[in-house]
């Protein structure tokens, strides 16, 4: 008889409170809830750098704008990678809920790799300016220091998000795959995907379309 | 989907060892300890540092040998340097505003009651709770290294204005690792806020137990829950101002840092930033930090006084809870009443008196809901409701200079005298800590299964409400007198006659201080020696109070709870658990 007569996921397991935590009646999935407070601390997080950057660029005169038209095409590129994995990022949370799991695993790779793919164009970017002379503290065409001051933070903490989103994801698909996790885990991981994605429409019109060369 | 017979599975066994169950547990309660015993120390050490600073502005040339001992620098023969005055008044600060103001009464009082009142078996995240009170503790070791590193704690005050805070080494001792490790430590304490107020949040929301509908909460929940969102808001843009000042300190970025800064006789090759947008990213942080501070504060008195007024407060829940989320919500619209004299636009100086005065409406109405419901009270007049009484005294005591300081006009002139300080420590301090007296003396026998000493407890209380007004009642009319504040001796001419005034003030400060050991004793003898307590010795009628005390690992014991009623059903010597399934007697 003493079995448990229902395993409820509660995301106490080995806390020794399991089976005593019931899910109240009102409540959705405090998984799903947490994640949302989380993403309302972390847009506050974003909105101060930006803020930050606005103060700057609007304190200093000789802002410039750098970007050449190749710059903005990668950005460009990037913003279609990490879009594009918004869509699989879906397909995988439907997927997970249909029970396919093959086809889960397909677009949770798939997502990975897009995440993989913006970071590799980001690093390349950065690369690239930081071989021009782009310092966190140096502005190579004599304009405002602080340009890459704000460039480095703002895309930098961004690009952390996407890292730590994809080393998550890997996790989760690892759970999932033994069994330790479920569709709703991966609905969670989704809405912090989904999140990091929409940061970035404010982050490229932001730090790349307003720093743009205008001829 | 998710059957109620799982209550009747068999309980899982509490975690055995002492590491498990004490160090690294994952209970709420014992966490809740955790934090209540970590900002006791962080209080006592914030006091001792209180107390270096009054013996030196009382007499300038006296030796404290323990701080020679501490600082052969800064205190050459255990006299501090000027520098030194301020690095322990920076520390005095930054530990007690974030490591005993913002910590006991929300993350410690609230980590072992808010599950319980809302009839949970834990946190919604139990092992995310840990965390913070493991990042919280190396957040307090970062802030207490700053004292035995060569050249000391910092100087730029809790506040950490810029530029002073973000030139390095060059503005003085303690500005290059001690502002370092500071910058580490105000940034852990930010992380580990911020994951407890997303416990808080989610375990208010998704764990109260069947019929703990929000308008039955307990007012200390609402407390803490309103005070989590506000936290959550307010220390997820701290977090990044601390970050980009480290960037600036570190990285040679210019942030905050303007052109052409001559430090001690050397210009620095920043360029282009402004210490205006610190002061704008700290105080749209800090201000709500200071109702970050209060607001578990008036939760906790809400719930503490109609056990002792046996009777409900007046409005009922509504009144105080609107209060509580307007203060929440106006918070963060005020926080340029901290820069009248910054620099900052004048227009802008009006723009923020508005807001600041319309603030002090529902901070008002919260006061008043209090002070009223003792209108036909039974009182009994025990050691909490004594700090209940105190609370009320000393914020409007120190709520009255607010409407001072609103003006622009007025701050012009008191902005940077000891008028503030009193104003502050009334305010943000004392009555945050009255309240958490008040708590303390109130949740003991639950806490630790005994109850403290009534006498000592009243003593400690009646010594320390007329102490606190000694002490800072004194400092607003030496502010109107011109006292500077963070002056490290009174040697300029217009303060020599102040110097009287200024040793009364230290001696009351001592004594004030001597006090607080009466209720260490008491706290410790009574942990120990005290008499068994009964569940519910106060009559109380909230979910904690309807288990053991101590309450069991689960909380409840796996019992199934139901709640009929909202907290406050007293009537007189009557009163009804909110588990009681009987009529309401209070209609609340």
């Amino acid at each position: 008889m003493n079995q448990p007569i229902l395993a409820i996921r509660t995301g106490h397991e080995g806390t020794g409170h399991e089976v005593l935590m019931e899910r109240s009646p009102y409540a959705i999935d405090k998984k799903k809830l947490g994640m949302w407070i989380f993403i309302v601390s972390d847009a506050c997080t974003f909105a101060t750098f930006l803020f930050g950057y606005g103060y700057m660029r609007v304190g200093n005169q000789n802002w410039g704008t750098p970007f050449a038209f190749p710059t903005i095409l990668n950005g460009i590129l990037m913003t279609f990678v990490l879009l594009s994995s918004s869509l699989t990022m879906l397909a995988a949370v439907r997927a997970t809920q249909a029970g396919q799991k093959a086809s889960a695993n397909k677009w949770l790779g798939a997502t990975m790799l897009l995440g993989a793919i913006f970071a590799a164009l980001h690093l390349r970017e950065w690369f690239k300016l930081i071989s021009e002379g782009w310092r966190l503290f140096y502005n190579p065409t004599g304009g405002a220091a602080q340009f890459g001051a704000c460039f480095f933070s703002v895309t930098g903490l961004h690009l952390t998000h996407v890292v730590s989103g994809v080393i998550a994801l890997a996790f989760i698909a690892r759970g999932y795959n033994q069994g330790r996790y479920d569709e709703s885990h991966v609905e969670t991981a989704g809405l912090y995907w989904h999140f990091v994605d929409l940061v970035w429409m404010f982050v490229f019109p932001l730090m790349y379309l307003m720093n743009a060369q205008t001829k | 989907m998710h059957d109620l017979s799982a209550h009747a599975a068999p309980h899982h066994a509490p975690p055995q060892g002492f590491i498990r169950k004490y160090v690294f547990s994952v209970d709420h309660k014992v966490i809740g300890i955790q934090y209540t015993t970590l900002s006791l120390v962080a209080a006592f050490i914030g006091m001792a540092l209180s107390w270096a600073m009054r013996i030196h502005l009382a007499w300038p040339n006296a030796s404290i040998p323990f701080l020679g001992t501490l600082s052969p620098n800064g205190a050459p023969g255990g006299v501090p340097t000027p520098e030194y005055y301020l690095s322990l008044m920076t520390m005095h600060g930054t530990i007690m505003a974030f490591f005993v103001l913002t910590a006991a009464p929300m993350a410690g009082y609230g980590n072992f009651m808010l599950p319980i009142q809302v009839g949970a078996a834990d946190m919604a995240f139990p092992r995310l709770n840990m965390a913070s009170f493991w990042v919280t503790f190396i957040g307090f070791a970062l802030a207490c290294a700053t004292f035995f590193i060569p050249d000391g704690p910092p100087l730029s005050g809790w506040t950490a204005y810029a530029p002073l805070s973000a030139v390095g080494p060059v503005a003085g001792p303690g500005q290059g690792w001690g502002q370092n490790l500071w910058g580490l430590s105000i940034v852990a304490f930010c992380v580990a806020s911020l994951l407890g107020s997303l416990n808080f949040i989610v375990t208010t929301l998704d764990l109260r137990t069947k019929g703990m509908t929000l308008s039955r909460l307990p007012l200390s929940t609402w407390g803490w829950f309103i005070n989590a969102w506000v936290g959550l808001l307010a220390f997820a843009v701290l977090l990044p101002t601390c970050l980009l000042l480290v960037l600036d300190r570190l990285g040679g970025t210019s942030f905050f840092i303007p052109a052409g800064l001559v430090v001690n006789d050397k210009l620095l090759p920043h360029s282009g930033g402004s210490p205006l947008l610190f002061q704008h990213l700290f105080w749209f942080f800090g201000h709500p930090e200071v109702y970050i501070i209060i607001l578990p504060a008036f939760g906790i008195i809400a719930h503490i006084m109609p056990t002792f007024t046996r009777k409900p407060l007046v409005g009922g829940w509504k009144v105080i809870t609107y209060a509580m989320i307007a203060i929440g919500a106006l918070s963060f619209v005020v926080w340029g009443h901290h820069m009248f004299v910054s620099g900052m636009s004048p227009y802008m100086g009006m723009v923020f008196s508005v807001p600041t005065l319309i603030i002090t409406i529902p901070s008002v109405i919260a006061v008043l809901v209090f002070a009223v419901s003792l209108y036909g009270a039974n009182m009994r007049f025990t050691t909490p409701m004594l700090f209940c009484l105190g609370f009320i005294s000393l914020f409007i005591s120190g709520g009255i200079g607010g409407f001072f300081l609103a003006q622009p006009a007025v701050d012009s002139y008191l902005h940077a005298t000891s008028f503030v300080v009193g104003h502050f420590h009334f305010t943000m301090g004392l009555s945050a800590i009255f309240a958490t007296f008040a708590g303390f003396y109130y949740w003991f026998p639950k806490m630790w299964g005994r109850m403290m000493n009534e006498t000592l407890g009243k003593v400690h209380f009646w010594l320390s409400f007329v102490l606190v007004y000694c002490v800072f009642m004194t400092m607003h009319l030496m502010g109107f007198t011109g006292a500077v504040r963070r002056y490290s001796a009174y040697v300029a001419d217009f303060m020599v006659p102040q110097i009287p005034t200024n040793r009364f003030i230290t001696v009351a400060a001592l004594l004030l201080g001597a006090t607080q050991f009466i209720f260490l004793f008491n706290a410790i003898w009574s942990r120990f020696k005290g008499p068994k307590a009964a569940d519910n010795p106060w009559q109380a009628t909230t979910l904690e109070w309807d288990t053991p005390s101590p309450p069991p690992f689960d909380n409840f014991g796996g019992r199934q709870i139901t709640i009929y009623h909202g907290p406050m059903e007293y009537d007189g010597d009557a009163s009804l658990m909110q588990t009681s399934p009987e009529k309401a007697i209070a209609g609340t």
